[in-house]
């Protein structure tokens, strides 16, 4: 449904702590049309320029907590909003060179109604910001 | 002036600016305000979509939404509601923890002033019927949802109405959703699969198909034997998820029904609504007195958001207008849809 809005234009960065690159984030939504509890987002994937990254390697923040992806699982108070922007923070060391990179996003989702598994997938290519 | 010989009103349902809303380019107060300058002053809202923080709202929020309603004239109508049977990632949730769920809904729409919640079609007579006590408690009325592809006779309905004639219950009923009426595909829709190169003339079967009313099965079978593309076949699959039935069929329901979807995919510029037959809806619905709320539901967004802007106001606007052509009113009483 809003597939297209899912990887945000802005906050595609490299995270720094110190003098160490950890990895790199960027703002992510659903491409659902309502909100929904973190216990029913089923899985995020992400590729960056063809490379699939382990899921271990994802983390999901929000509002000023943090999830890893196998965290999400048993969340049963927060919801990730509709529309609402999350930072998907990405473990890998050195982090993203300079310039553009090609961003792919996987979020399935546990949707009750659905008699087909939920979800969406948006693919852009961001330049890093500074 | 003469006095309409009906009592059939207009509201918004604010689903129908989720892509607005989703942007952040209109608040939850700017799409009832929006709603409001159309003359459509019943609002119908999902908690869950517009209203973060949902199902724990303060006492703030529920003032701040009934000082909209008194500073815009709008009029709280129906809440949407969901059920998260699959909340847990093991289970499902149990009947006992369903109709707490649904409490909680219900006991939402009561704060917002609604006297109406769209229950998903999903939901069982069952279930609704162990709901009754709490919908009696709250006095608001469950409305099952009643969407394509199936329709009004469908035997989930029929089993739905079984209950509520049964308990002899005023706390139930159906909510049809007008694209039960969808008598040509969404040209949005067809538009959408030729721009991911589906087959041109397989294309131009499957609508042809389905306006004359070919049953499903075979039009696929047959965009299958005309060499149609992988997107061509997503088309004539799109095909299953339509359903036209002949409005007249309102007529009879009329008594179950309190609230009702005024679907849309694709408002013309001549005042009409490409696949829905607006005319004959109308018609149906004074024939059998219906006293409720026509909701503007608009779903064009999704299927145009690839290659153009989206204007869900400007839908709703020329949908309202053509609603308040259908209902009799005179331009006296929606001065603002001329000059807005």
């Amino acid at each position: 449904m809003f597939d297209r809005y899912m990887i945000c234009e802005q906050g595609f960065r490299n995270r720094r702590q110190g003098e160490k690159v950890l990895g790199f984030e960027f703002g992510a939504r659903l491409p659902y049309y309502r909100g929904l509890g973190l216990s029913m987002v089923e899985d995020i994937a992400v590729t960056v320029d063809g490379q699939a990254l382990a899921r271990t390697a994802l983390a999901l923040r929000l509002r000023g907590r943090r999830w890893t992806v196998a965290e999400l699982e048993t969340e049963y108070e927060e919801r990730w909003e509709m529309g609402e922007v999350a930072v998907l923070e990405v473990d890998l060391p050195g982090g993203l060179k300079p310039g553009a990179h090609q961003l792919e996003l996987r979020e399935q989702l546990r949707i009750s109604y659905l008699p087909f598994p939920g979800g969406g997938q948006d693919t852009k290519t961001l330049v890093l910001e500074a | 002036m003469i006095a309409p010989a009906h009592s059939i009103k207009r509201g918004v349902s604010l689903y129908s600016f989720q892509e607005e809303y989703f942007l952040r380019t209109l608040s939850l107060e700017q799409c009832i305000a929006t709603a409001a300058s159309m003359g459509a002053l019943g609002i119908e809202s999902i908690g869950e979509q517009m209203m973060p923080g949902f199902p724990k709202l303060g006492d703030a929020f529920y003032a701040g939404w009934h000082g909209w309603m008194r500073q815009y004239g709008t009029i709280p109508v129906c809440h949407d509601m969901f059920l998260d049977t699959l909340f847990y990632k093991h289970r499902r949730l149990t009947h006992e923890e369903c109709v707490a769920s649904v409490e909680r809904d219900l006991q939402h729409a009561a704060r917002l002033g609604c006297k109406v919640v769209r229950m998903l079609v999903s939901v069982s007579p069952e279930l609704m019927e162990s709901c009754l006590p709490a919908a009696e408690k709250y006095d608001v009325k469950m409305g099952i949802e009643v969407h394509a592809p199936w329709d009004l006779d469908h035997p989930w309905f029929q089993r739905h109405l079984e209950m509520i004639v049964r308990t002899g219950t005023k706390h139930a009923g159906l909510i049809p959703d007008m694209g039960i009426f969808t008598k040509r595909l969404p040209r949005v829709v067809r538009d959408r699969a030729l721009r991911q190169g589906a087959t041109p003339k397989v294309v131009e079967y499957v609508c042809q198909a389905y306006e004359a009313g070919i049953m499903r099965e075979y039009i696929v079978a047959e965009a299958r034997n005309m060499g149609g593309n992988p997107a061509a076949l997503a088309f004539a699959e799109s095909a299953r998820h339509n359903n036209f039935s002949p409005p007249r069929r309102l007529t009879e329901y009329c008594p179950y029904m309190f609230h009702l979807h005024a679907k849309f995919y694709e408002m013309l510029e001549d005042g009409t609504e490409y696949s829905i037959p607006y005319e004959q809806i109308i018609a149906a619905l004074k024939a059998g007195g219906y006293q409720g709320y026509l909701s503007s539901e608009y779903e064009g967004n999704r299927h145009i958001q690839d290659a153009f802007p989206v204007d869900s106001v400007e839908q709703v606007r020329r949908q309202q207008a053509m609603l308040a052509r259908l209902l009799g009113e005179s331009a006296a009483s929606t001065p603002q849809l001329a000059t807005h």
